[in-house]
């Protein structure tokens, strides 16, 4: 009874979303290399996203609107990387110098 | 505690705005108790989880942010009408053309929009209600609650004061020392995550709750528009989220994000702001467009000209969106590349734009053209919009715009963008949609006199400020010397302010006309109508359809009419239905205090109220309602009646 009611599955995946961003913070409070640093960002940030995906957005479940969930993770993605790479295009690339 | 930072002083002006607002709250109050209304208010609205009843508030709401906009408007013109104005001073000035940008945008444009969506979209696809008919409610309360918080913010503290932009470093602790843009932050986060919820919420409503047979390309256009918009919605506004909390830390709590010392960048705010307000512009008028396809087919009694178009174009313009950012700030520092590139994608979207116009054009070629009220207004959209679009390109070239960057010539150009684009759309979709709400038409006789009011005085009021700025007149100044010949032209401005006035008068006495003299629709379809929800009566039922219609074609009504082919073949079963809920609202309520105590940093009580927010939250995720079942026979009951012209 306990079993079917608590939500096990999330609870374990909240806390490993807060475990992966502690994990994080090593880059600002620990003295390591700035490969080193960036190495961690991209592994903890993986992690996590797949963790957000799988556990909460339920992607692999209900192969019936699958199309949907990629045209929409695609267009995240789109909309993610013009914001950061047009930020960094405005500010640092093409400031005028 | 320190009482003195709640009062604003001075103006005469602000005493009596505080006046009218207490006299107003007593009157309401005293009047629910004298009506004894609680019940009834609680029991049918604030309770509410129907989506046509969330659509009515959302449009209530628009209506009277519409006039306190309108207002702050009056005030703007009467103080530039004639050079040395002392109607306001620098201080108020600035707080009203502030607090005029947020409401017309966020509180009045917006819900407008989101309300029409509300009452039509589940109707024009053959649902019974939105796909999380709860969720809906909160995002309503959050939407209302967060503008209360903004309109209160001008007798109880002091408005925000650095335009509807609130750019840093001015939008900073250090340079608006007073609470106004505190206000500014949290009235438009809490209303920002009501808009994000309506983005999942009507994503999902249109992508699972068709009706058998209704494939996407057969949608009607007004529901593909909300469709694209809504995603736009959900990929815009985490960025203003975002935004709105940096500020917040700013300013509250003393972090250094958009500061100009200590690693901060005051300009990633303007970035940030535009990369979610340009956007924000599509997300206004893309459902325009919609409501404008709608209207231009039902009045020319034909489909509308390049379906397939439409939508692409659409398709296109919401990805165009998110690339023309920088526009907003060609002169901010950045180098010819940038600006360049930006200027390419701005002009870009002329082109999907410029589709859209000439199918509206070839949708009208040949038609059998009726000129009602909804119809005028489309068809003077036309014209007005595009002569909004041709400057917006003349702004789009970035060298010239270094020339009329933040002049009266941007001004005018925004109006004549969002006039035409968003409030004639909502106002011809009010008129055309009214009947399908109330089962009464409004007035055409009125509607058009109030029509011809508001478009003639709409091009005397902006269409000078074109060539002010040109002359050199900037925007946001609250006056200038006499000597600079500005005079007659803002005279002129005024005057048309004052006729447009009169025009938003009339439509509202027309509301009041109709409702007390003109006679039921019988027929529960007004205006020979193309699409679903002109299939069910007017008013409708609380479930909206008795039996979910079958569809095999676009126009799938109409195509019924024309070929006699039924659209109901089931039989009535029994319908499930969802219950009402007081949550949403009290949520929203606790949502009101944490807001307002963050803004005047009482900590421990918006500890309280934040708390409550999470208890509220816990208590709807666990709550176990799996709503109703209206009976076979109830429903025939309602039908009958229904059929026999009763109200039920």
């Amino acid at each position: 009874m306990m079993k079917q009611l608590f939500p096990i599955r999330h609870v374990m995946g909240y806390l490993a979303s807060l475990v992966l961003s502690a994990a994080a913070l090593i880059v600002i409070y620990g003295d390591l290399s700035k490969g080193a640093n960036m190495a961690v960002l991209l592994v903890t940030a993986i992690i996590q996203a797949s963790l957000q995906l799988f556990v909460f957005m339920h992607i692999g479940e209900s192969a019936d609107t699958k199309k949907e969930l990629y045209i929409n993770i695609a267009y995240a993605l789109f909309v993610g990387l013009v914001t950061i790479y047009g930020t960094l295009y405005i500010f640092v690339w093409g400031w005028y110098a | 505690m320190d009482l003195e930072k709640f009062k604003v002083h001075g103006e005469p002006l602000i005493y009596g705005a505080m006046i009218s607002i207490a006299l107003a709250t007593i009157g309401i109050l005293v009047g629910l108790t004298y009506f004894k209304k609680w019940g009834y208010l609680w029991r049918e609205w604030l309770t509410t989880v129907d989506h046509k009843k969330i659509g009515v508030m959302y449009i209530l709401a628009a209506l009277l942010m519409l006039f306190r906009g309108g207002v702050d408007a009056m005030m703007m013109r009467l103080q530039t009408a004639a050079p040395e104005m002392k109607f306001l001073d620098a201080q108020h000035y600035n707080e009203v053309f502030t607090t005029h940008g947020l409401i017309m945008i966020l509180f009045m444009a917006m819900p407008f929009i989101i309300g029409l969506m509300n009452v039509i979209v589940p109707l024009q696809i053959g649902a019974r209600d939105v796909a999380f008919p709860r969720l809906n409610a909160v995002s309503f309360w959050l939407f209302f609650f967060g503008a209360m918080l903004l309109n209160i913010s001008f007798v109880i503290g002091g408005s925000p004061d650095a335009g509807w932009s609130a750019y840093f470093p001015l939008a900073s602790l250090e340079f608006s020392p007073t609470v106004g843009n505190n206000y500014y932050s949290l009235a438009l986060q809490i209303s920002g995550i009501g808009t994000l919820i309506t983005g999942v919420n009507f994503i999902v409503t249109i992508l699972k709750m068709r009706a058998p047979g209704m494939k996407l390309m057969k949608m009607p256009m007004f529901t593909w528009s909300v469709l694209i918009t809504n995603v736009i919605i959900v990929f815009a506004f985490p960025v203003l989220t975002v935004a709105l909390a940096l500020m917040m830390f700013d300013r509250l709590f003393g972090s250094q994000f958009f500061t100009m010392a200590n690693g901060g960048m005051d300009m990633l705010w303007a970035n940030l702001f535009w990369v979610w307000g340009h956007p924000e512009v599509y997300i206004v008028i893309l459902p325009a467009f919609g409501i404008y396809s709608e209207i231009i087919a039902t009045f020319s009694k034909k489909n509308l000209y390049g379906y397939t178009s439409m939508v692409f174009s659409m398709l296109i313009i919401s990805l165009l969106s998110f690339l023309v950012w920088a526009h907003h700030f060609y002169t901010m520092g950045q180098g010819a590349m940038v600006n360049s590139f930006f200027s390419i994608t701005t002009m870009a979207i002329a082109v999907p734009t410029g589709v859209k116009i000439f199918n509206w054009l070839f949708t009208l070629r040949k038609g059998r053209i009726t000129f009602t009220t909804p119809m005028l207004y489309t068809l003077a959209f036309i014209p007005i919009f595009t002569i909004g679009g041709v400057t917006g390109v003349m702004l789009a070239m970035a060298s010239a715009d270094y020339q009329y960057h933040n002049t009266m010539f941007l001004v005018a150009h925004f109006h004549y963008v969002l006039i035409p684009g968003a409030v004639f759309a909502v106002i011809a979709g009010f008129h055309y949609w009214f009947p399908k709400v109330f089962g009464f038409r409004l007035n055409e006789r009125l509607g058009k006199h109030s029509f011809w009011w508001i478009v003639i005085s709409f091009n005397v009021t902006f269409f000078p400020l074109f060539f002010l700025g040109l002359m050199g007149m900037t925007r946001r100044m609250y006056t200038y010397s006499e000597e600079s010949g500005f005079g007659p032209l803002n005279m002129l401005s005024f005057a048309g302010a004052v006729g447009l006035a009169i025009g938003f008068v009339l439509l509202v006495y027309n509301i009041y006309w109709s409702t007390r003299y003109m006679p039921r629709d019988t027929t529960s379809d007004p205006w020979d109508g193309r699409t679903l929800e002109w299939a069910t009566h007017s008013p409708m039922p609380v479930y909206n359809f008795a039996v979910v219609p079958k569809v095999t074609t676009m126009d799938a009504f109409w195509n019924a009419k024309q070929n006699k082919t039924p659209l109901f073949e089931d039989k009535i079963t029994k319908i499930h239905m969802p219950s009402n809920t007081g949550k949403p609202f009290i949520l929203g309520v606790i949502f009101f205090f944490l807001g307002f105590f963050l803004v005047f940093s009482m900590w421990i009580p918006a500890i309280v109220a934040g708390v409550g927010v999470l208890i509220m939250l816990a208590a709807m995720s666990f709550d176990r309602d799996h709503g109703y079942y209206i009976s076979v026979d109830e429903v025939m009951a309602t039908e009958k009646k229904l059929m026999r012209g009763e109200t039920v």
